[in-house]
């Protein structure tokens, strides 16, 4: 009987130790990691306009079927080209039909403002993402045409596994306060103008 | 004319995209004053969730740990448990899309302390510490009605086999080493392979690529059978959920009183967690004595085998790392020069268009390559030392009379609860009129 007793005691010490033990490496472990950090974060993914190279991938890569990449457009940096780099294919010269156009979704709305300017609108419900677009735009134009991950969509994987794959490396987690890199928001920062 | 002249400046554009100079690309085309009065439109931002309903996560995961805990130890309810897992399941799970979820948490933890360039979100490090801290004092209640992964397949259920213990031991192996394989190649910031091969995650989005769909269904179907096959196979922040579980200040007990042996938790566990009690011919002092001598082998055999393991990690550092893609990409372009002329391989023309020189990229993925040559080494330490603690426990012998939960591997579910005969002795004022009415159904 008295040996069961101490069976029982030196488990039952053995129990708590390790217990005590494991809460200590739990514990540590939390500790270790919000040190290590100085001061946590929240996090979404964004593309860096100015890293991309257009690669195609975003509209292929996203766990969703529609991708959470979508082309926007920063007005304020576009020229309103008549003849439009990121709207038509190349040497496509001026007419517009659909067989022209970059956009294999037909995203892309244009509009006449006034001679000898266009608008261009992005209807995102279309947009896949594919980047053909940007390419044309910032290899003919001024690159107001981008990549954002529209967040209203996105899901936030833990691994954005269009990141993971994204060759120019465009694409990280920055902090959820500041979740979109807008092009033409930068030269309205910088000049002083229209939404700064 | 003014078009001819854009066509004019169009093309010494592109010599000049072709020359490489990006800065002046913004300024291309002057933006035009417009005469007709139209408005610039703005480009719209849908916002992110609120972090504040990050922290709504948290306070549900809370929340549903407290409940299931208070479930399985006081209020003794299958029905409860299973109620509150089909909330998480919808919840985290269909809901929440799977993401965030404890499992991954463990690749944030990880990166967080070896990057230090990477800050731990608040939500994930709670994610990963709660239902660790749980199960320390309850036991594994998160497996049992927080964990969305596991409610999807505990509902599908439905011919459970018995499995010899052999092969569940030997599979028991698994988890160990994606949780290591999970925690070196997020550190190394290589990838996140828990999220990448989650197989249910595509089910609660009712969205994805074909394979993750593909691995979903099959772990259900096998589910079937194979009760909650992901959770006893794979699942790496099981094998960190057990360690706590078993050494847990209170646990889920199958019976309320004293057991009468009668077998019906045996038959009613799905995932063969019940151990049986110790059969009297296990007790012979000779029995004892080789246990002894095994014993003692195996505890001499864990530095062996931590050693060993350790030396096949760090020899397998070169083959892990390329699951990197710096390293992959700086060994391709070193195997396959000729590769730098494929237009087609878009890796290699954004590496060239990126401005780093090749000794750069080269020099970086050596680092990594470093990095895992430690990390192959503890990665193979602990592997072996977990080996050697597997085997250490074939033979601790404990005393056992009575049919009780193995407590690293129940998932706290409360089946066994349901199906013991056994009533409590003195019945809680929460549960005494429910009593009462099984009594008279009983009866009747």
């Amino acid at each position: 009987m008295e040996s069961n007793d101490k069976s029982y005691n030196r488990r039952s010490f053995i129990h708590k130790g390790m217990r005590l033990a494991l809460g200590t490496a739990v514990v540590g472990t939390g500790a270790l990691a919000l040190a290590r950090s100085r001061g946590a974060q929240e996090y979404v993914w964004q593309i860096d306009p100015f890293k991309c190279n257009q690669c195609g991938r975003c509209a292929t890569e996203c766990v969703k079927s529609e991708s959470a990449v979508k082309c926007v457009h920063a007005y304020d940096l576009c020229g309103y080209c008549d003849l439009c780099g990121g709207y038509l294919k190349p040497g496509a010269k001026k007419e517009t039909g659909a067989e022209s156009q970059l956009c294999p979704t037909a995203a892309i709305q244009r509009k006449f403002i006034e001679e000898p300017y266009f608008e261009y609108v992005i209807d995102e419900s279309l947009c896949i993402g594919c980047a053909k677009c940007v390419k044309g735009c910032s290899a003919f134009g001024n690159g107001s045409l981008h990549l954002q991950i529209r967040h209203d969509l996105c899901l936030n994987c833990n691994q954005c596994s269009i990141a993971a794959s994204c060759p120019s490396k465009a694409i990280s987690r920055v902090s959820a306060d500041e979740p979109y890199m807008i092009k033409g928001d930068w030269t309205n920062q910088e000049e002083g103008t229209d939404e700064a | 004319m003014r078009h001819e002249m854009k066509r004019i400046v169009l093309l010494l554009m592109a010599g000049l995209v072709l020359t490489g100079s990006f800065t002046m690309a913004q300024q291309r085309f002057p933006k035009p004053e417009f005469e007709s009065g139209y408005v610039q439109p703005s480009p719209t931002v849908p916002e992110p969730r609120a972090v504040a309903m990050e922290f709504f996560d948290v306070i549900v995961l809370l929340g549903v740990l407290t409940l299931v805990s208070w479930l399985v130890i006081r209020k003794r309810s299958r029905r409860g448990i299973l109620w509150v897992s089909i909330f998480s399941l919808i919840y985290f799970g269909f809901y929440r899309d799977g993401c965030i979820c404890s499992i991954g948490a463990i690749q944030n933890v990880a990166l967080s302390i070896f990057d230090p360039g990477y800050a731990i979100s608040i939500t994930a490090l709670l994610f990963f510490l709660l239902p660790l801290l749980f199960a320390l004092f309850f036991g594994r209640v998160f497996c049992g009605g927080a964990c969305p992964l596991g409610a999807i397949q505990d509902l599908l259920i439905i011919k459970p086999m018995s499995i010899p213990s052999w092969i569940r031991k030997t599979l028991g192996f698994i988890p160990v080493l994606y949780l290591g394989l999970s925690v070196l190649f997020a550190a190394t910031g290589s990838d996140f392979i828990i999220c990448r091969y989650d197989p249910f995650v595509g089910i609660f989005r009712m969205d994805g690529p074909f394979l993750m769909i593909f691995l979903g269904i099959m772990f259900l179907l096998l589910g079937m059978f194979f009760s909650r096959p992901y959770c006893r196979v794979f699942c790496p922040y099981g094998v960190l959920l057990s360690w706590m579980s078993w050494f847990s200040k209170k646990h889920l007990t199958i019976t309320p009183s004293e057991c009468i042996k009668c077998k019906l938790c045996k038959d009613s566990c799905p995932f063969d967690a019940i151990e049986v009690p110790v059969d009297k011919k296990y007790r012979t002092p000779e029995v004892s004595r080789s246990n002894l001598r095994k014993f003692v082998l195996y505890v001499a055999l864990i530095p062996v085998l931590a050693v060993a393991g350790g030396w096949i990690g760090s020899r397998s550092h070169v083959f892990m790392s390329r699951v990197h893609p710096d390293v992959y990409l700086a060994e391709l372009m070193i195997s396959h020069p000729e590769l730098r002329e494929d237009e087609e391989n878009l890796d290699i023309q954004a590496f060239l268009e990126s401005g780093e020189t090749f000794e750069e990229l080269v020099q970086r993925a050596s680092l990594i390559r470093q990095r895992y040559k430690g990390g192959g080494w503890a990665l193979g330490a602990f592997l072996g030392l977990v080996l050697g603690v597997m085997l250490m426990n074939q033979v601790v012998f404990r005393k056992k009379e009575t049919f009780e939960p193995h407590r690293g591997n129940c998932l706290s579910c409360g089946r066994c609860m349901d199906y013991c005969p056994v009533e409590s002795p003195e019945p809680k004022k929460w549960n005494a009129g429910w009593l009462k009415l099984k009594k008279v159904k009983n009866n009747s």
